[in-house]
């Protein structure tokens, strides 16, 4: 029971620190704030559920982050006819002959025994298809990227509505979580890290530079949304009528007539950017929730128990027959997956889609700080570390504005060292949160609601 | 005529900036290795060390030149190098002391110790943005080519110019310099052998009477050292700013592994392996071409086999496709 008191207080405290931001800042503020700190805790969740769970290690969080936000794109653009007449079907020929190269390499690799021989003919393979690849794409991709490239100048996605785009992100990542695993998984911990660092490093260099998939770093804008839009809601009569209810006591204390729209109108107009925020934290919940319910019973279930002894104790779990090495190929598939979704959440919510964007502090390293400080293997701490590490990191310049002006109040207002303090309140951040990993991996190791394990 | 011209046409383009790449990749993938072999972690920081190191020499650097202090034709970092080094070496014995040494006496696993790694970098990252900011800075002066391509075209009559800059020639020659040292350290003084000992077997070099403390606070030492030379040469080579000396952690650890991690030698050609893969993946090769080939079958192309944007990427498929088929690294480090 005092457990549980914990955790209730920790996210009342969480949740107050949102609700004081709405009335000190602004509720539009304190609603985004709330939104990202939801995605975040959809990511933690999957970084949890690899690390918390399996104990796998998996640096390549930007990487499914920004798969997940290239789905969105795929998803709700509509499809550039013309990019399609002049490059469509260069673009499908090499999809078939990737698919061919993988089916030959896989055939060689099974057909025949270890030998040098064996890993010529694989190299020709992959020399043969990636010169076939080239001459095949090359024009196709130079006419793909003529087409209006200010507007265009890729091939677009299907057209469909932008919530396919959160269960089609998350199978993007997982595809790509199950090739890394396929490569990457039999390495020792921190050799993992490093190699799906650099792996997600890889897929940004793609995204980035692929013009006709992506735009690259000209950015996708305007993409669909699945919430109304402000310039809607403020012309429709029932939210106006909404907002003129709920402000009746401010609107009923002036009498002039003009006046009063005046304020209606400027309510209204406020109004709407809260209620499409007030939207998108709505689905964020219903996402978080449902995640929470999945992983909370797969934790507690055998399957759960199977993957915390392996994580705790891998030969011997071997030895009890269980498979290491395809259940960690699963939970890595799993978690990725999980990752994938808060991308495509996280584009869904901009609107945009910025590969330039995606940096390893932000979506790889961050997202760890937020798994240990919350408390790794327990989901309801890896959403809190979401929150908590979220909140922080918006808020720490403020926080760091509020220090340096009353640690500095006795110099002058352009003393330079203040001058240079205030101008590097951005950087504080970072301090705060290498200060606050290395404080909770010292002090508190499991973090601030460490995993509960349950005797029978 | 036509060989020469493409020979030194390859030197310009791949073979000297390489060489300088190379290098300063180098000195960074040695001490990510030394870490790896003694201190036995990931040693995230790698990056942010070296640009704290630079950043400290680039302001002794100011420093010197507005007392009017220069070294003339060279530039004057390379007096300041020694300054940025002392306080980096305070900076890594106090993180060691404040952070490290708690989870090294408590024998926690490397995991948690790379962890704890990533903390340090983001203090690392937050003092050298709040200190000199997150902008490009170029500190070099002096005496910039040592060799200017028209001066070249001249003196051989050649169509192709070759320019070598000065803070090239720098570079490698400190480089030489600094792992020659390094290396006769390593290898025949009684502390380097004892690190190595250290390295290889830890539980029988305690045994024989290594004193784990020295070992560990030597490793530091030499990892600051190593770190603000890289860096300063890498600044003074391009240009320094934080985040793209956080980006070289990259191809810095690829070398180390792709060098076999924990064998310093391993990790100094690395840097060479993935400097030159870097340079050769990328390099558009039509002109080499134009001049080997005759007129009739003269490439359109530019015979680039990845555009330049992918520059990353090819380290680090190096380090992929190392990782599958000899986990030891080319030049057998530890088995992971």
């Amino acid at each position: 029971m005092r457990e549980n008191l914990n955790v209730i207080a920790a996210y009342v405290i969480m949740l107050g620190l949102i609700i004081l931001v709405g009335f000190l800042q602004s509720w539009s503020v304190a609603l985004s704030i709330l939104c990202f700190c939801l995605i975040s805790a959809v990511m933690t969740m999957g970084a949890n559920i690899q690390w918390g769970y399996a104990g796998l290690i998996n640096f390549g969080i930007m990487g499914y982050t920004a798969l997940g936000g290239l789905a969105a794109v795929l998803v709700s653009v509509p499809p550039v006819r013309e990019a399609w007449q002049v490059g469509g079907l260069n673009m499908i020929l090499c999809a078939f002959l990737i698919a061919l190269m993988v089916f030959s390499i896989r055939f060689i690799i099974k057909k025949y025994n270890k030998s040098n021989k064996r890993n010529y003919g694989i190299a020709l393979v992959i020399i043969t298809g990636l010169v076939l690849l080239r001459l095949i794409s090359g024009p196709a991709i130079e006419s793909i990227e003529a087409v209006s490239p200010a507007t265009t100048g890729f091939l677009g996605g299907m057209g469909l509505p932008i919530l396919f785009s959160w269960i089609v992100g998350a199978f993007f990542a997982g595809g790509l979580a199950y090739v890394i695993g396929k490569i990457a998984l039999g390495l020792r911990a921190d050799y993992l890290a490093i190699a799906t660092l650099l792996i997600s490093e890889i897929v940004i260099a793609v995204i980035k530079h692929e013009d006709w998939l992506s735009r690259g770093v000209k950015n996708v804008i305007g993409l669909k949304r699945p919430v109304p839009y402000e310039i809607d809601l403020q012309t429709k009569e029932w939210f106006i009528n909404l907002i003129a209810k709920f402000n009746q006591g401010t609107l009923n204390l002036i009498t002039d007539i003009t006046e009063k729209e005046q304020l209606l109108k400027q309510l209204v107009i406020d109004g709407s950017t809260v209620f499409v925020k007030l939207c998108f934290a709505g689905l964020f919940t219903v996402v978080v929730i449902t995640l929470l319910i999945i992983t909370q019973k797969a934790l507690y279930s055998p399957w759960g128990r199977m993957m915390r002894a392996i994580r705790d104790n891998e030969e011997a779990a071997n030895a009890m027959g269980k498979n290491v090495v395809k259940q960690h190929l699963l939970i890595f598939v799993l978690g990725s997956a999980i990752v994938g979704i808060a991308g495509a959440m996280m584009v869904t919510y901009d609107g945009l889609f910025t590969p330039g964007s995606y940096r390893p502090m932000r979506y790889t390293f961050l997202i760890w700080v937020m798994v240990i400080v919350g408390g790794s293997g327990n989901n309801f701490g890896a959403i809190l570390g979401g929150f908590a590490v979220w909140f922080l990191w918006i808020e720490a310049a403020p926080i760091a504005l509020f220090l340096i002006n009353f640690f500095t109040s006795g110099l002058e207002e352009a003393n330079a060292f203040r001058v240079h303090l205030i101008d590097s309140i951005p950087y504080f951040r970072y301090l705060l949160m290498g200060t606050g990993l290395l404080l909770i991996m010292r002090y508190r190791p499991k973090g601030i609601l460490p995993e509960k394990i349950r005797h029978v | 005529m036509d060989i020469i011209n493409a020979i030194v046409l390859l030197l310009n383009y791949i073979f000297v900036p390489a060489l300088s790449y190379g290098s300063q990749l180098a000195l960074g993938a040695i001490f990510v290795s030394l870490i790896y072999g003694i201190l036995r972690f990931a040693y995230f920081t790698a990056g942010d060390l070296m640009s704290f190191g630079t950043m400290f020499t680039i302001l002794f650097t100011w420093y010197f030149q507005s007392l009017g202090i220069s070294l003339g034709i060279l530039p004057t970092a390379l007096l300041a190098i020694p300054f940025g080094i002392i306080i980096t070496i305070l900076y890594v014995l106090l993180k060691d002391k404040l952070v490290f040494s708690y989870y090294r006496t408590k024998k926690s696993p490397p995991v948690q110790l790379a962890m704890v790694s990533i903390g340090t970098m983001f203090v690392t990252q937050a003092i050298v943005r709040i200190i000199i900011g997150p902008f490009d800075r170029r500190f070099f002066d002096g005496e910039k080519f040592i060799l200017k391509a028209n001066e070249f075209k001249e003196m051989t009559g050649l169509n192709e110019g070759l320019t070598i800059k000065s803070t090239q020639v720098i570079t490698l020659l400190v480089t030489i310099i600094v792992v020659s040292i390094l290396f006769w350290f390593l290898n025949k003084t009684k502390t380097g052998k004892s690190m190595r000992a250290y390295s290889d077997n830890e539980d029988l070099a305690l045994l024989s009477g290594i004193d784990p403390k020295k070992v560990v606070m030597i490793t530091w030492v030499i990892a600051a050292i190593l770190a603000t030379i890289g860096g300063a040469l890498y600044g003074l080579d391009k240009s320094f700013k934080p985040f793209t000396y956080f980006n070289n952690m990259l191809p810095i650890f690829a070398a180390a592994i792709v060098g076999g991690i924990g064998n310093p030698f391993g990790a100094f050609l690395g840097g060479y392996v993935i400097a030159f893969s870097e340079i050769l993946v990328t390099y558009a090769y039509r002109k080499f071409f134009i001049y080997l080939l005759p007129e009739s079958i003269e490439p359109d192309g530019l015979l680039q086999l990845l555009s330049t944007d992918y520059k990353f990427a090819v380290s680090f498929s190096i380090l992929v496709v190392v990782l599958l088929f000899r986990p030891s690294g080319i030049f057998k480090g530890k088995v992971l």
